[in-house]
């Protein structure tokens, strides 16, 4: 028994000495030197419009207006929601991931269906033409964080048509805009090529005089 | 394919300084750092009144056990009460019981199996005083108990080491100081680091947004470099607060894959000293002979390398063929199966990611597995499976040592001599240990699995229909039982019956193996040392490499190879079949 007590006031000790260590001074001074060193970042690399901020640069949003280009399939809808929405529960509060779909999931065949279905009804009222692209995986495929900010060169470049019907922007704009928010491979290696959908839009706005 | 080369390249590059860096804080040797280190550690033992006596394989497990009993207790505690406490901004209540019976283990163990979702489940406080405090204690464990594994295997002395010494060096020495150059660079690419509410923002289109806030980045360099693998938020590393860019997603992903590598390299110095040390007994010139591996540890890192790539080549081939009913339905599949993925990280960062994580069970995602094709989601499933393919921190360089002891025995019966490894012998002992350690493990994947598909509980909690659904659950079940982490996260989890039966997978799958392996280490330790003969056998060739790959993938498939045939291998036949 003494053994025993021995043992658990030694573990006691330790428990609470990696407790200060870790726990408490470990963070105070990451946060400390996070917040004096890279102040933007660490409070969410938010944009600002006219001094107030519009959203993240890193975190993607759920876009209704047919002059902005659509992001990817989100299974929590970029945490974004009206008034009514959070009043009558459709939005449950902040929370991430997606639909956790099986590749051989019928659902995963069916959502996908209905959405490239709706796209090419999305180009045919904008534009007045069938679209008889390729629709590239990324768009119509659900994100995993479900917050995706991306989306492909390929994917912004198949909505450009819609956009500029919509927006009033001509084609050369719009892909200026693009190229602009296209981020690229570090290196030439590392990573993939991608459009920013929030920035482009936020461009977009501007160049429409909307804010 | 270019970009996984070259970091894995880099990869080779950075490992051989760490884990030279590692062996120096193991044995006790001189390194740059220590007029700082040995006045804080120094600082420490006085304040707390630590003797360093040596200890016995016996006493070094208890003080583990102990002191993983206390931690737990602790933080129980503090979840169940963490509505009542501070530092909650965002007002969460206390956690369920079965749920933090399941959680407190899930980290204590270094699993890190998340049946909650950090954004609505924990307050800050949590956060940092129970997450964050046993990433660091569960990696710190785990490799205490690697180092004293590592001493009996390299015999030379009496003890195993000092339990609470081992802690405080490896926290103080590598965790800490390597957590915060690695905190600061996830935060200068973007991960948040403040104890702020979260932000609602109103958009361009005038909707609102929330921006989930905390200290992220804190939690995020120790998830990793610990082995850990539980996020912030529910969706893991996918998140673009956990991992914005492609430099912090390579920066995580050699945080994780850096120590466990280290660990093989720490093992085969700390043999090679020992053999210099003997050689030159007789010598009055010592020259040492300096080695980046030591053979021993060459042969170990070379299987795992093998192992490791043949995973790696699987998933990425199988994720870029894409999915052909998405081809169907009108999806071009030319960019490889992008459902649960990623933009940012593509198809070539995503496989590498998750082969990583399952390989060195650290559980972290960067894309969401439940979404992965068939065979690129069997990979995963079979590291785990496997649990030595580098493995977590300490922990997988250990279980490859049973296989080791395996495959030395297997061929001792094929030569008809007596089995010995590192010069002594292995005898029944051993073996009835290392075999307990290989039977536990496939034991709670099949044995927990086959309850959960015979009970309407398990049952409920498969969400996808088909072959999948056994997937999810051998999954759920390997990733426990190999202190991973990572989940099919469709399953539906937070219910009794998989709290309970996932946390007793993952608290068996931990404690029964480090005390049945340190005790192996303990018994080497009390061998005499044999002389090297002409009859045997080398374990530090390239033909006991092979030998110990077989082994590995024999032993896999006469275990596993029934389910996984029903479960992914039966997926892929109706994918593309059909």
């Amino acid at each position: 028994m003494k053994n025993f007590a021995s043992y658990l006031k030694r573990a006691l000790i330790l428990t609470l000495i990696l407790l200060l260590c870790c726990s408490v001074i470990y963070p105070l001074a990451l946060t400390g030197l996070g917040q004096l060193l890279f102040p933007k970042q660490a409070n969410g690399n938010l944009i600002e419009v006219d001094g107030k901020a519009v959203g993240s640069e890193l975190v993607g949003q759920d876009f209704t207006g047919d002059q902005y280009f659509q992001g990817r399939i989100s299974s929590v809808n970029y945490n974004t929601y009206t008034e009514e929405e959070k009043e009558d529960g459709t939005y449950g509060g902040v929370s991430s991931g997606s639909f956790n779909y099986a590749p051989t999931n019928e659902d995963l065949k069916a959502r996908v269906e209905e959405d490239v279905a709706k796209f090419k009804e999305r180009y045919k009222e904008a534009t007045g033409d069938e679209f008889t692209g390729e629709i590239p995986a990324d768009l119509l495929t659900a994100s995993g964080s479900g917050l995706d900010p991306h989306i492909s060169p390929k994917s912004a470049e198949i909505q450009i048509p819609i956009i500029v019907s919509n927006s009033g922007l001509t084609e050369e704009q719009v892909n200026e805009i693009i190229k602009e928010n296209t981020e690229h491979k570090i290196l030439g290696i590392f990573g993939e090529e991608k459009v920013n959908v929030l920035k482009c839009n936020i461009a977009i706005a501007k160049a429409m005089g909307e804010i | 394919m270019l970009q996984i080369v070259v970091t894995l390249a880099i990869y080779m590059a950075l490992v051989i300084p760490v884990g030279i860096y590692m062996y120096h804080i193991a044995a006790k040797k001189k390194t740059f750092a220590d007029p700082v280190f040995n006045r804080v550690d120094n600082g420490i033992y006085k304040l707390c009144r630590i003797n360093r006596e040596g200890m016995n394989w016996k006493q070094y497990a208890l003080h583990l056990l102990m002191t993983n009993a206390v931690m737990v207790f602790a933080g129980y505690l503090i979840l169940r009460l963490q509505g009542l406490l501070f530092l909650n901004p965002n007002g969460i209540e206390g956690m369920e019981s079965t749920l933090s019976f399941n959680t407190i283990i899930s980290f204590m163990t270094n699993t890190n199996l998340q049946h909650y979702s950090g954004e609505s489940g924990l307050s800050y406080l949590s956060q940092t005083l129970v997450i964050i405090f046993m990433m660091f204690t569960s990696a710190a464990s785990g490799y205490a108990a690697c180092m004293a594994f590592s001493r009996g295997f390299a015999g030379g002395r009496k003890d195993v080491g000092n339990f609470y010494e081992d802690m405080i060096r490896i926290t103080t020495r590598i965790l800490i100081p390597v957590s915060i150059i690695g905190g600061l660079l996830l935060i200068w690419q973007g991960v948040p680091e403040n104890f702020i509410p979260n932000l609602t923002i109103e958009t361009i289109e005038g909707k609102f947004q929330d921006l989930a806030m905390g200290p992220v980045a804190a939690l995020e360099i120790i998830k990793h470099l610990g082995t850990n693998g539980g996020g912030f938020f529910g969706a893991n590393s996918t998140t673009p607060f956990e991992n914005p860019t492609i430099l912090s997603d390579m920066i995580e992903l050699y945080s994780m894959m850096l120590l466990p590598g280290a660990c093989v390299i720490t093992f085969g110095k700390m043999i090679h000293a020992k053999k210099q040390k003997e050689k030159n007994k007789n010598a009055t010139m010592a020259v040492a002979k300096k080695a980046v591996f030591g053979s021993q540890g060459r042969t170990i890192f070379a299987a795992m390398a093998v192992l490791f790539l043949v995973g790696l080549t699987i998933c990425f081939v199988s994720e870029s063929a894409g999915n052909p009913i998405l081809e169907q339905a009108g999806l071009n599949q030319d960019m490889g199966s992008m459902e649960g993925k990623e933009v940012r990280f593509g198809i070539a960062q995503s496989a590498l990611f998750t082969t990583t994580t399952t390989s060195f069970t650290t559980g972290t995602v960067n894309n969401m597995h439940d979404t992965l094709t068939p065979l690129g989601g069997m990979v995963p499933l079979l590291h785990m499976m496997l649990n030595c393919v580098f493995g977590g921190k300490g922990v997988g360089l250990m279980n490859m040592i049973m296989y080791v002891i395996l495959a030395v025995f297997l061929c001792g019966l094929m030569i008809g001599r007596t089995p010995e490894y590192l010069g002594k012998k292995i005898e029944g002992r051993e073996m009835k240990l290392a075999a307990l350690v290989l039977i536990v493990h496939p034991l709670l994947i099949l044995g927990f699995s086959a309850l959960a598909v015979v009970t309407s509980a398990g049952l409920e909690g498969i969400t996808n229909p088909g072959f999948h659904g056994l997937t999810q659950v051998l999954y759920e079940y390997s990733s426990s039982a190999a202190n991973n982490g990572s989940g099919f996260e469709g399953l539906a989890d937070n219910t009794y019956f998989w709290n309970i039966t996932a946390g007793l997978a993952m608290f068996f799958g931990r404690y029964i193996a480090i005390v049945a392996q340190l005790a192996i280490a303990g018994s080497m330790l009390a061998k005499r040392k044999m002389n090297e003969t002409i009859g045997t056998l080398r374990t530090d060739n390239t033909i006991f490499v092979l030998i110990l790959v077989f082994v590995v993938y024999i032993f896999a498939a006469l275990t596993f190879f029934p389910a996984l045939a029903l479960g992914p291998i039966a997926e892929h036949l109706t994918l593309w079949m059909s």
